[in-house]
């Protein structure tokens, strides 16, 4: 995974990308401030790769998600999407762009109209965006319910008679009617059972295997992102905080958010799980209508410094493809590799699992 | 084992779906009543002149106030009319300005409470326009109209169609605002539907996204207020030419007929029951049927 990265073609860039609500009171309803949801989130993803994008509730990474479409306008910053800039194309051109970015929901049941028949349901970007003849619409919608896996005879039955797993697979089938390059994943598994996410995570790998997606899979689920991902963003208060690939992050955290939010995974193994320490922060998340001066962090953190209340982090690449935005690595740039060993070195104490550490 | 597959493909072509609704229609009992009242109803007003070849206008001064007859089934009223000539006649009025006007009020109600919930920028000037339209007093606007369009219409169109274009006018942009407000309301509800982002995500304009999403999703209050708004129409029209705003006074309406009863009620009360029943089992059967259509229309309860 890591020596791919930095020589495959780029699909999506995202650069500097902020996306704020308006919050307005009064009777002439004058912006008074800004929920910022997403402040300035910067990250690229590689054609036919998958980009886990993690992180507790409420910290952005839906709504990163649905900005990358287009879903809501954007305050700042530019999303390119095969070269194309998406995040200032009018709606006309946006709309002759849909069919190379898509989406699939979180919940399986609303993302379904439930007044429309499956056939209409997925038929439905084909109305949108071909001239396909009825029977040569009905014959592809017949191929998706194949390629996810529905029989064929389900094509009349309304969204309400099927299970969660099957409903998410025809949102699946919907998103890849027009033969989509970049599939956006938005907790694709968390309505579901866990028997059931693992069907739907195996068919998402089976259909990029095939189909040569790229996905930027958004969970907050950490065992399945380590199994789907091969580069995880980890998101904290509408910014990403660290950027590594799978086996950098879950093997060797650097960023102290990252470490608490990995310590908290469960250990299948009893003998590790009872080693297990975990790192319990304290206190909320900050309201991203008023985040914290400095590190967005910086109130919960464990480690934190005199300087993280005072200066933003910026996000630097300590190793190649791995970016951190923490002020512990700040002397990284002058002497790498005694920062780097250092980094490792506290690591090493909060998360208890040493033997791992050369795996990298 | 060709034809097997055949067949199967055959089973498997989408079928249309208002013959789910109509199975799903067809097990709702109180609706097939509905149904069966509401159109022997119309076969009564529409077919009935055909056999019963009495004028309602024919004024016989020597038979008034008569009771049930073989010669007058109905009766008579207190100028010698037959009644059941004049209760198919009037039928026939009330009922096409009860649908004419309900259909107005919906579709005037429907457009503006879907703009209003789907457009942010045009909810304030419409929603306020339909707050104003509540708060104007309907009676003197009523007059108004019809004093003020009575002759140039009749004068157009002829004296009956043209005040039938004036009373279903009156009422229908009188009585659009309660489903124009229950619209807009579904509307902002099922707006936020992540169903609606996934189409957004698919690129549909928003004229499609409110034709397939959203209108079916609020179907069902339409479906209640249109039927209510029948009943409402009927009613109205009958309290309009009561105050001789509406039909001249010798042209039947069920409306009319009940308040030219009313004077003497005690003595003759077949004359009030027999229009007021009409008007009752035409709301009533209304009702069920929207209320059947209503159900058969979602499919979630569609095949229970």
């Amino acid at each position: 995974m890591f020596d791919h990265a930095p020589s495959q073609k780029t699909l999506v860039e995202v650069d500097g990308l902020k996306l704020y609500f308006p919050i307005t009171a009064g009777l002439f309803r004058r912006r008074v401030g800004d929920v910022k949801a997403v402040d300035g989130v910067s990250f690229n993803i590689y054609q036919g790769e998958t980009l886990g994008l993690v992180g507790e509730s409420g910290c952005g990474k839906s709504t990163c998600g649905r900005a990358l479409l287009r879903l809501y306008n954007v305050t700042d910053g530019s999303i390119r999407i095969g070269g194309v800039d998406i995040a200032r194309l009018s709606a006309d051109a946006l709309r002759r762009m849909r069919p190379t970015m898509q989406m699939v929901f979180q919940d399986p049941q609303a993302s379904l109209n439930p007044r429309m028949t499956v056939a209409g349901i997925i038929g439905e970007p084909l109305d949108e965006h071909t001239t396909l003849s009825r029977a040569e619409k009905l014959a592809r919608i017949y191929e998706l319910m194949d390629a996810v896996g529905l029989s064929r005879d389900f094509a009349n039955r309304y969204p309400h008679a099927f299970s969660g797993g099957q409903r998410q697979r025809i949102g699946i089938a919907r998103a890849l009617a027009l033969n989509p390059r970049f599939i956006v994943c938005d907790e694709p598994i968390a309505a579901l059972d866990v028997s059931i996410q693992a069907q739907v995570v195996n068919l998402l790998e089976e259909l990029q295997d095939r189909l040569g997606l790229t996905y930027l899979f958004i969970s907050h689920d950490l065992s399945m992102v380590r199994h789907i991902a091969d580069r995880v963003a980890v998101m904290y208060l509408g910014k990403i905080v660290e950027l590594a690939t799978r086996e950098a992050l879950y093997e060797r955290p650097m960023h102290p958010y990252t470490q608490a939010l990995l310590s908290a995974v469960p250990e299948p193994d009893p003998v590790h799980e009872a080693s297990r320490r975990r790192i319990i922060l304290t206190g909320d998340v900050p309201s991203p209508a008023n985040p914290p001066q400095g590190c967005n962090f910086c109130t919960r953190c464990p480690k934190v410094m005199d300087i993280c209340r005072r200066v933003e982090p910026a996000s630097r690449e300590l190793e190649p493809g791995r970016f951190v935005a923490c002020h512990l690595y700040e002397t990284a740039t002058t002497a790498g590799a005694t920062a780097a060993e250092n980094g490792s070195g506290k690591t090493r104490l909060s998360t208890n699992n040493p033997t791992t550490q050369q795996g990298v | 084992m060709t034809d097997v597959a055949a067949a199967a493909t055959k089973r498997r072509a989408p079928r249309n779906q208002w013959w789910d609704v109509w199975d799903q229609f067809k097990t709702h009992k109180g609706a097939l009543v509905g149904l069966a009242v509401f159109f022997s109803i119309l076969a009564l007003i529409l077919i009935g002149p055909w056999f019963w070849t009495q004028d309602p206008g024919y004024v016989n001064l020597r038979s008034r106030n008569q009771g049930f007859s073989a010669l007058h089934p109905f009766g008579t009223d207190q100028l010698g009319r037959d009644m059941l000539a004049r209760i198919m006649a009037g039928g026939k009025v009330s009922i096409s300005v009860g649908l004419t006007a309900m259909l107005l009020s919906i579709t005037l109600g429907t457009t503006i409470g879907v703009l209003a919930g789907y457009f942010k920028r045009l909810e304030n000037l419409l929603m306020r326009g339909t707050d104003l339209f509540l708060a104007l007093p309907l009676l003197p606007l009523l007059l108004l109209m019809v004093t003020l369009f009575r002759e140039p219409l009749s004068r157009t169109f002829g004296p009956e169609t043209g005040i039938f274009i004036l009373i279903v006018t009156a009422i229908g942009a009188t009585s659009w605002m309660q489903s124009a407000r229950i619209v807009r309301g579904s509307v902002l509800a099922v707006k936020e539907a992540e169903f609606v982002l996934a189409a957004r995500s698919i690129g549909t304009p928003p004229r499609r996204m409110i034709t397939r999403h959203i209108l079916p999703n609020v179907m069902s209050p339409i479906m209640v207020s249109a039927t209510l708004g029948i009943a409402s129409a009927i009613i109205t029209e009958s309290a309009l030419s009561f105050l001789g705003l509406g039909f001249p006074p010798d042209f039947p309406t069920w409306g009319r007929l009940l308040f030219d009863a009313v004077d003497a009620m005690q003595l003759y009360p077949a004359r009030v029951i027999l229009p007021g029943v009409m008007i009752s089992l035409t709301v009533l059967s209304v009702n069920y049927i929207g209320d059947g259509l209503r159900d058969a229309l979602d499919p979630r309860i569609r095949g229970r």
